[in-house]
């Protein structure tokens, strides 16, 4: 039974007596001793792809800022423009140091007017925590918080989720868009957050509930009991990164970090320098557009030739120089191709440019090709439905 | 039985089957449990020399790579090439796929090698349960 003991020196969440009891395989992720794989990697990932999967994503941090000068507070830690938010509204954006390099992703929620919620990542907590309130500081009028061990954070991903889930609340699932959230009572837990919001690339919800182990673990068990009808798996955080890679969504230590800046990491979309607003990163972010972009950038590489590409393999010119690095490199269980992130050169940036990835000494044909790897299909009209409004 | 009694374990978790000179070797249930789905094997070439305690190829699974350890020194004779295309055949049955096939150069080799109690005290200590 000594497995269901975790090492001290590590932090679970509430449901870690569950996953070590239902035989999860643990790892030390960023210091918390989380699932990396259920019942299998490549199961999981299909679940969530066909089906339905839910994570334990309780390890996320989350700030919540409140106040009067809330609004001034956000627009100066982060870089997206959070004066466009309506209330129930998400988005995604980053803290960025003076260099326009990451301290971290995020998504903004707004939960009010002068309320905001920002979800981190689990293995910058602290450091993020400390940075809102060395940016913040001697600000009046905003009151910082961090709320991250108040909450059970639930993803459920996949194209069942929302029928998953709506057996689980009375709030009508179906008008919340991508992005946008709402609260309601689920699994008898009041006033719980359901955000549309995910890291898998698929629809998918993530749900807020109070922390305490027997409400965690009641929950866990109604979900996986609501999506047993559409076979919904518990995943781990192994699926959750191939899910994610095949989607290419960024993670933190891999496509974004202190030496990487907004615009080498494709992440401008969400980078507003003209939101009126001088936030920390602003100036040396606009430096490098006059200065015509980036020197490097993130692309998508497909492996042409048989091997893996691995997070820091070197990419290869095909003369053999060495030109760059991958930051996330696996197969996608999905698409069935061997697929890697890296940087590259803005030379070798190109659509269909070759390149060669360096597997354990050996150069290995790979080619630039479009981000996402992998787009869900778009949602299409009910059969069942349809034959109802025929017949 | 996790670890069949016929054949001898690596502290790098692969198994040998001995008949005279002739080896033949796999990885652990053990090893292909920690390493969960295996996508890709990279096989050494049919009489290339493998040196007891150097790697000879590697196992991937989605997550890892993990280098093959020969078990003893020797020729390799056979590979098997069904690997290729079916790699998860290990996960499946990793007592009964092997991977390559080798003629030992020193028999006496084989007593440095674990047998299979050896090997699943040598498991239990290395994961602690």
């Amino acid at each position: 039974m000594s497995d269901l003991v975790t090492p001290i020196s590590l932090r679970k969440t509430s449901l870690n007596t569950v996953h070590r009891s239902h035989k999860a395989k643990m790892v030390d992720f960023g210091g918390w001793d989380m699932p990396v794989q259920y019942s299998g990697l490549i199961d999981e990932h299909m679940a969530v792809r066909e089906r339905v999967g839910v994570f334990d994503v309780s390890h996320m941090g989350d700030i919540q800022l409140r106040g009067p000068n809330s609004l001034a507070a956000v627009q100066k830690l982060l870089m997206n423009d959070a004066s466009k938010l309506q209330v129930g509204q998400a988005h995604y954006s980053a803290m960025l140091y003076e260099n326009g390099t990451f301290v971290d992703d995020v998504v903004l929620h707004k939960l009010g007017e002068n309320d905001y919620l920002i979800v981190i990542n689990a293995g910058t907590r602290e450091k993020d925590v400390q940075w809102v309130r060395k940016v913040l500081g001697g600000m009046s009028g905003v009151h910082v918080t961090d709320v991250s061990d108040y909450y059970t954070q639930l993803a459920i991903q996949g194209p069942k989720a929302k029928a998953t889930l709506q057996k689980l609340t009375g709030v009508d699932l179906a008008p919340i868009k991508n992005y946008w959230f709402t609260w309601g009572t689920v699994c008898g837990c009041h006033n719980t957050l359901i955000a549309r919001t995910g890291y898998t690339g698929e629809d998918g919800f993530e749900i807020y509930v109070p922390s305490d182990e027997p409400t965690s673990s009641r929950v866990w068990a109604e979900v996986l009991a609501a999506g047993e009808e559409f076979g919904i798996l518990p995943c781990g955080l192994g699926a959750r990164n191939t899910l994610r890679l095949e989607s290419a969504m960024a993670l933190y230590g891999h496509e974004i970090s202190d030496s990487i800046n907004v615009f080498e990491a494709n992440l401008g979309r969400y980078c507003k320098l003209d939101k009126g607003v001088d936030f920390v990163g602003r100036a040396a972010l606009q430096a490098v557009q006059d200065a015509g972009g980036p020197e490097r950038k993130l692309v998508g590489l497909e492996m042409i030739e048989r091997g893996i590409g691995r997070d820091g393999y070197p990419v290869l010119a095909l003369n053999g120089e060495r030109i760059g690095e991958v930051t996330s490199g696996s197969p996608g269980p999905f698409i069935k191709k061997n697929i890697a992130l890296a940087y590259v050169p803005v030379a070798y940036a190109a659509l269909d440019t070759e390149v060669a990835v360096e597997v354990r000494g050996q150069p290995v044909k790979a080619k630039v090709v479009p981000t996402p790897f992998y787009k869900r299909p778009k949602k299409t009209q009910n059969v069942a439905e349809l034959h109802v409004v025929v017949s | 039985m996790a670890y069949p009694e016929k054949y001898m374990y690596t502290k790098e978790h692969e198994w040998l089957l001995v008949d005279g000179e002739n080896g033949t070797v796999g990885i652990t249930d053990y090893a292909q449990s920690s390493l969960g789905d295996i996508v890709f094997v990279e096989l050494p070439k049919v009489g290339q020399q493998i040196e007891a305690g150097s790697t000879f190829g590697s196992v991937e699974s989605v997550k890892a790579v993990s280098d093959l350890y020969a078990p003893v020194t020797g020729v390799v004779t056979e590979i098997n090439e069904s690997l290729n295309a079916k790699p998860e055949t290990i996960n499946e049955a990793a007592n009964d796929t092997w991977i390559i096939k080798v003629t030992l150069t020193n028999t006496d080799e084989v007593n440095g090698l674990l047998s299979a109690a050896d090997y699943e005290k040598f498991v239990s200590e290395e994961t602690g349960h």
